[in-house]
């Protein structure tokens, strides 16, 4: 395959892997059969399978739209059903709530991996990320649903869906590694996440559109790094009902780009001990 | 062929561990909760400070392994040998970059495959097939490397009709066949092995052994840990002994094994020398003493009356304590257990020191080095083991009329041979 010299190899205490990016890639094909695995295991052994990604987006649509467009009565964008509103915010916050949440567990359940082969362990959260997509892909089906029984056909922009998605998928990478990279070490991270999954949603534009925020709150509103995806997903869905506001889309930007150096950072930094303390 | 492709140099690896200190009693809810905050309190501290939180109150560095050096050529296999704790998985685990050292350097050359575990990363969901491909990955293999040798997995395996179950439904010894089938199949420059042929039935092992031979004589390096003397004496040319973290030598596999057999053999039987943790029960093992025609003895002759001598110390009277002895041969396999359980309860042991005699009317044990673990129960708790508690020899000796031992078997069963002709059998069928 190739020489024995390619493949010279120091072991030194804290020594940085100057190959550790190559590496990476090498171990490309363990990242999509961990992935595959995570997908391929996730509704086994239930009985209605995957309609648990279609039930669940639905239901908590209907009660946001009764909550907060019949009963609080806040505007929804342009002329868009307030149904389709709340969609179009929950299918980016569920995608990033799974993805945080099996991003963060990602390492303790795969313990036994850990303490017993080597590959750049960057793989295991990043892999199990990719189940949450697969579930968002289902969710769309609900999507399609709900815009043809309001006969509400989506724009151009919805090209761009994608570019949106894998934006939530990073959004929640950056504290997903870093509360899994904590989690090996002290099990009380875990925790966090059913707290962020809740209070996360009732500070992000879920079940409401971004224009109701006053414009003195608008900066630290946008602090949060969701928002950034939720209205770049309205943005595509809603064909010009809602707008982007450009410079609230920048700062969340920014701060999902500095969490999720903050997350390699810290796992990267963890990383050598993992096996030693999981 | 004389190349170099693992040289390790001053290979050290240290944890930290806590232990409790001398527990203080809690007499007082107060008390409990103040000492928990302080708890608290104190770790997070160290959180905060980035140090590691242990429990405990005095914090020990532990030298898993100190100052390994030792070059391993191209094609070299070399068995890694030493007792518990001597830190051979340590230095497996360094090797094949799962912890790295805590000083000293490892210069690899080579594709490195290690195998600490049988199937690892095994999902029980999923069938047979896919843990197949699972497996391989995690191990190191590329998908193409998996299609190509699938066949010849499976078929070594001996798993083709389950191929499409669930790992969950198979029996565990399916379970191991696979999983050391796809491991067997890994090709790479470097090989590493921990443990792993102690798996399955015999015969499996069989096939196990042969496989590793092979491998073996393929001209890759191998790195090899295990308490099977048999099987390292057959597989390496070369021996590293490990003891508690030092390299004890590094010579032929021959001389190494007799060296680790040695480390074993220094053997007496009073509790200061057990290497055990101190025990905390109000009852406790003393020592143990083997006798054999009224003295205390490390050889005992085939056939003849052994005694094993168990001291303890109690210091109330205990009721219903159970003694187990574990006898085990060179190869780590136990070959009797011998406990109070199956004959009487101890009913009562009384405050003080004393002493349980287990007679063996007669040790019909193969002749060989046999070594002696300790356990006391006190109605279903385990109050007290020690796993090497004392050693002795079986020392061959005439049993029958013309002095001839068996050449193979664990145990010498009593028997008698009779024989029978035809007309003798057909008297006994008209009566």
């Amino acid at each position: 395959m190739s020489t024995a010299a390619e493949h010279l190899l120091i072991l030194e205490p804290g020594r940085a892997e100057r190959n550790y990016w190559r590496d990476l890639y090498r171990y490309r094909e363990l990242f999509y059969i961990l992935a595959w695995r995570d997908i391929a295991v996730r509704y086994k052994q239930t009985v209605i399978g995957v309609a648990w990604a279609l039930i669940r987006p639905f239901l908590t649509m209907v009660i946001f739209t009764v909550v907060f467009g019949r009963l609080a009565k806040l505007p929804t964008d342009g002329d868009a059903p307030y149904a389709l509103l709340v969609l179009a915010g929950m299918l980016p916050w569920t995608l990033f709530s799974t993805a945080l949440n099996e991003a963060a567990t990602s390492l303790t359940t795969n313990e036994k991996l850990i303490s017993k082969v080597y590959f750049p362990r960057l793989i295991v959260p990043t892999a199990a990320v990719i189940v949450a997509f697969v579930d968002m892909a289902i969710s769309l089906l609900l999507l399609v649903g709900v815009m043809a029984y309001y006969q509400f056909m989506p724009g151009w922009q919805i090209v761009l869906l994608p570019v949106f998605a894998i934006l939530a998928v990073l959004a929640s990478l950056g504290p997903g590694l870093y509360i899994t990279a904590l989690n090996v070490k002290y099990r009380d991270f875990r925790y966090i996440i059913p707290f962020i999954a809740q209070f996360g949603l009732y500070v992000s534009p879920v079940g409401f559109s971004s224009n109701v925020i006053p414009e003195q709150w608008r900066l630290v509103y946008s602090l949060n790094p969701i928002v950034c995806v939720i209205d770049g997903f309205r943005w595509c869905l809603l064909a010009g009902n809602a707008t982007l506001d450009l410079h609230s889309m920048a700062v969340s930007f920014a701060m999902l780009l500095f969490l999720l150096w903050l997350g390699v950072r810290k796992f990267r930094s963890m990383e050598r001990s993992f096996a030693d303390i999981i | 062929m004389s190349e170099i492709v693992i040289r390790s140099e001053g290979l050290g690896k240290s944890y930290f561990i806590g232990h409790e200190g001398s527990r203080e009693k809690y007499t007082t809810l107060r008390d409990v909760i103040a000492r928990q905050a302080r708890q608290v309190w104190q770790s997070s501290r160290r959180a905060w400070r980035g140090q590691a939180v242990i429990a405990g109150r005095d914090i020990e560095e532990f030298w898993a392994l100190r100052d390994v050096s030792f070059e391993i050529k191209q094609g070299e296999v070399v068995g890694i040998i030493g007792r518990n704790g001597a830190g051979k998985s340590t230095v497996l685990k360094i090797l094949s970059r799962i912890t790295e050292p805590t000083e000293g350097r490892v210069t690899l050359r080579g594709r490195v495959a290690s195998l600490l575990e049988v199937g690892t990363g095994f999902h029980p969901e999923l069938t047979g097939r896919e843990n197949i491909f699972l497996n391989g990955a995690i191990l190191g293999m590329t998908r193409a490397e998996i299609k190509r040798k699938f066949d010849e997995i499976v078929a070594f395996a001996e798993a083709d009709k389950f191929l499409d179950t669930p790992v969950k439904r198979y029996s565990s010894g399916m379970n191991i066949r696979l999983a050391f089938s796809v491991a067997a199949h890994l090709e790479p420059e470097i090989l590493l092995v921990d443990e792993v042929l102690a798996v399955g039935d015999a015969q499996f092992q069989k096939k196990c052994l042969g496989k590793m031979r092979a491998v073996a004589s393929s001209g890759r390096t191998v790195l090899f840990v295990s308490h099977n003397m048999a099987a390292v004496d057959a597989l390496c040319s070369r021996g590293i002994v490990l003891q508690s973290g030092d390299v004890l030598c590094d010579c032929s596999i021959r001389d190494a094994v007799s060296h680790y057999l040695s480390t074993i053999r220094s053997t007496t039987c009073e509790a200061e020398v057990w290497d055990r943790d101190f025990v905390a029960s109000s009852v406790r093992l003393a020592g143990l003493t083997v006798l054999s025609r009224n003295v205390p003895t490390n050889g005992v002759l085939v056939g003849d009356e052994a005694i094993f001598r168990i001291a303890y110390v109690a210091d109330v009277p205990h009721r219903q304590c159970h003694f187990r002895i574990k006898v085990v041969n060179a190869f780590d396999q136990v070959v009797a257990k011998l406990m109070t359980d199956t004959c009487e309860d101890v009913d009562e042991l009384p405050n003080g020191a004393g002493h349980i005699d287990c007679v063996v009317p007669a040790m019909n044990l193969m002749p060989g080095e046999y070594r002696l673990s300790l356990a006391l129960k006190v109605g279903h708790d385990r109050v007290d083991f020690v796993a090497d508690a004392g050693r002795f020899q079986v020392i061959p000796a005439a049993m029958s009329a013309n002095g001839k031992l068996p050449d193979e078997g664990i145990c010498i069963l009593p028997c008698q041979w009779r024989q029978r002709s035809a007309s003798s059998a057909r008297q006994a069928a008209i009566v």
